[in-house]
């Protein structure tokens, strides 16, 4: 290597004054800091304002009395056991439909499916899926599942519609956990000889269970709150009944009749309350809201401790 | 499939080997029996060319070192035994890898992958365990290949680990963390998780670059324990490493198998002018 000669500057060197840089960057960081945390509050307070105005209008309402009372025509008679005990089996058949479906997809398209034109244009339909309204699907199941099928207004029917409706959450999230799993996991896997169906399940599946889990809090979250393809599908609002339990004292002591019948479920007893002239049913109806809530905190919670479960073991 | 037959130099007991004096290697090429034979390879990463034509010998339980200046293909060349280069689209192979004795090209089409890397292990620069436990991860070629019983698999497991001389620092932890270890060690749990299946080559790629010296010497006394049990081609871009610890070398450049020969001769005698000037750091 022949020497050169080191290349010299022709140009004013470039003054810096670094005590300066250090404040002007500590103001602007202080700056938004501030918007940051004004937003935060902002959204937190209406939050909380909401609940607030929950808790002063229904909070004392709520006793033993109305979370085991049917719907009654005088406001401080009703309940809503019906409502509640249909939202939690429209919720687990919801996820035993959604989750086992949209991670099976999920691993398919993303280490099965070649990546060519077709499957381009499938990963763009799901992730649009994610986006229609939900009573679109609401329309759908009408006209599939009750019109074609010629199926009744079941709790099984409700749970395929919002199965349906979460579906590309679930599959979305899935992908993105196994392509957030490095390279080297895979190549270390692959190297060893091992097949797909052994790398999935070894090693891939594991180590994507945090992210599918968190798409699986995401979908469930909206689920419960889903009014709109209930009424669709007909939920009814007044049901003094319940339906059949799963558990039976006879073999084979788990029945599946609770699957086939008719439901309402939380969402619609506020609706149908919060419609209603008298001022008692209104009250219920926020009453209603607090429980919702609660449910939905627990439903998250228990899914955020599983996550926190594995986590911590691997 | 339980029985686990050594399928080439008796498994030698570890505490009965002793360290071989790094001194002459010189053992007759000719009369050294071969595992495999590049023939002419040829390698291309879509419509680059990355390989040319490449030919060498890979000899039976001996330890080739493929060296070279950064770029050179040695890295590529070494993924073609492993079928490595499939996992990723667009790539292709052109000429042959023959697996002796029974003369089968491993980069044909016909060939699937899976099959090669069942009998040709990897270990990677960057130290990769499973974020599973230590005796999971030595296990896990074992468990792949369908082989359960637990007597037989902890018994493998001990005889990897002991090989790959870490035996007696994790044998009171094995169900903990791989995650755990120093990097040396995973590397060496690594090497471990490669062996213990017995494959008939074992690939390793630059695997001591990213660790310290003192790991890297303990690696390198591994290689040299177990370099003639089993076929090892190694890819460094430490020549002294490469002096230290192989049988043969092959000098690569620009994709092309420049000078192929016994270590010894290419580090003190080479035939050609650009290995010489590769060697006494002229360029690279």
């Amino acid at each position: 290597m022949t020497d050169v000669p080191a290349p010299v500057s022709t140009l004013a060197p470039v003054k810096v004054d670094a005590a300066t840089l250090v404040r002007q960057a500590k103001r602007s960081d202080a700056r938004f800091e501030i918007i940051g945390l004004a937003v935060l509050t902002l959204s937190m307070a209406v939050l909380l304002l909401l609940i607030f105005d929950f808790m002063f209008d229904g909070l004392a309402r709520i006793n033993v009395d109305f979370l085991t009372n049917f719907p009654s025509r005088r406001p401080a008679d009703a309940g809503i056991l019906s409502a509640w005990v249909g939202t939690i089996m429209i919720m687990v058949t919801t996820a035993l439909l959604a989750v086992p479906l949209g991670v099976a997809a999920g691993v398919y398209l993303e280490e099965y499916a070649a990546k060519n034109f077709f499957t381009n244009v499938i990963e763009i339909n799901v992730t649009n899926l994610a986006g229609v309204p939900s009573i679109i699907y609401g329309l759908l199941a009408l006209g599939l599942f009750l019109q074609t099928f010629g199926m009744g207004q079941w709790v099984l029917v409700a749970g395929m519609t919002l199965a349906l409706l979460i579906l590309p959450i679930i599959i979305v999230a899935t992908r993105e956990a196994l392509r957030s799993i490095p390279l080297e996991t895979r190549e270390a896997a692959y190297g060893l000889g091992a097949d797909k169906w052994q790398t999935v399940r070894m090693y891939l599946l594991p180590a994507a269970r945090p992210g599918i889990l968190t798409g699986a809090i995401v979908g469930m979250s909206r689920a419960i709150g889903e009014t709109a393809p209930l009424i669709t599908i007909g939920a009814l609002t007044f049901i003094a009944f319940l339906p059949p339990s799963p558990i039976q004292p006879e073999f084979p002591f788990l029945n599946l009749d609770w699957l086939f019948s008719p439901f309402t479920a939380m969402p619609i007893q506020m609706f149908n309350w919060i419609s209603r002239p008298q001022a008692g049913f209104h009250i219920n109806a926020a009453a209603t809201g607090l429980i919702l809530l609660a449910m939905t905190l627990l439903m998250n919670g228990l899914a955020i401790w599983l996550r926190y479960r594995i986590r911590s073991r691997q | 499939m339980d029985d686990f037959t050594v399928k080439h130099s008796e498994a030698v007991r570890p505490h009965e080997v002793s360290i071989p004096a790094p001194t002459s290697r010189v053992d007759s090429a000719a009369d050294a029996p071969r595992r495999a034979e590049v023939k002419s390879l040829s390698f291309y990463y879509g419509d680059k060319q990355a390989l040319n034509a490449v030919s060498f010998p890979v000899l039976d339980c001996k330890v080739t070192a493929l060296i070279g200046p950064s770029g050179c293909g040695k890295s590529t060349l070494l993924r073609c035994f492993n079928r490595m280069h499939d996992l990723y689209p667009g790539n292709r192979y052109e000429g042959e890898i023959r697996l002796l004795p029974e003369d089968l090209n491993i980069v044909g089409g016909d060939v699937d992958p899976m099959y090669v890397r069942l009998r040709i292990g990897m270990v990677f620069q960057k130290p990769n365990p499973f974020p599973k436990s230590i005796y999971d991860n030595v296990a896990a070629g074992l468990w792949v290949r369908g082989v359960r019983r637990k007597a037989l698999v902890d018994e493998r497991v001990e005889l990897a680990l002991q090989r790959a001389a870490l035996w007696d620092e994790v044998k009171d932890r094995l169900r903990e963390s791989a995650y755990g270890l120093s990097g040396g060690q995973q590397q060496r749990l690594c090497i471990a998780r490669a062996l213990a299946p017995d494959p008939e080559i074992i690939l390793l790629d630059e695997p001591t670059s990213a660790l310290d010296p003192i790991a890297t010497s303990k690696i390198e006394e591994l290689i040299a324990t177990i370099g003639d049990q089993v076929t090892i081609i190694i890819v460094t871009h430490n020549m002294q490493q490469a002096a230290r610890i192989s049988h043969f070398t092959a000098f690569m450049h620009l994709g092309n198998m420049v000078e192929y020969d016994q270590t010894e001769k290419i580090f003190t005698n080479p035939s050609e002018k650009r290995t010489l000037d590769y060697i006494t750091g002229r360029f690279g």
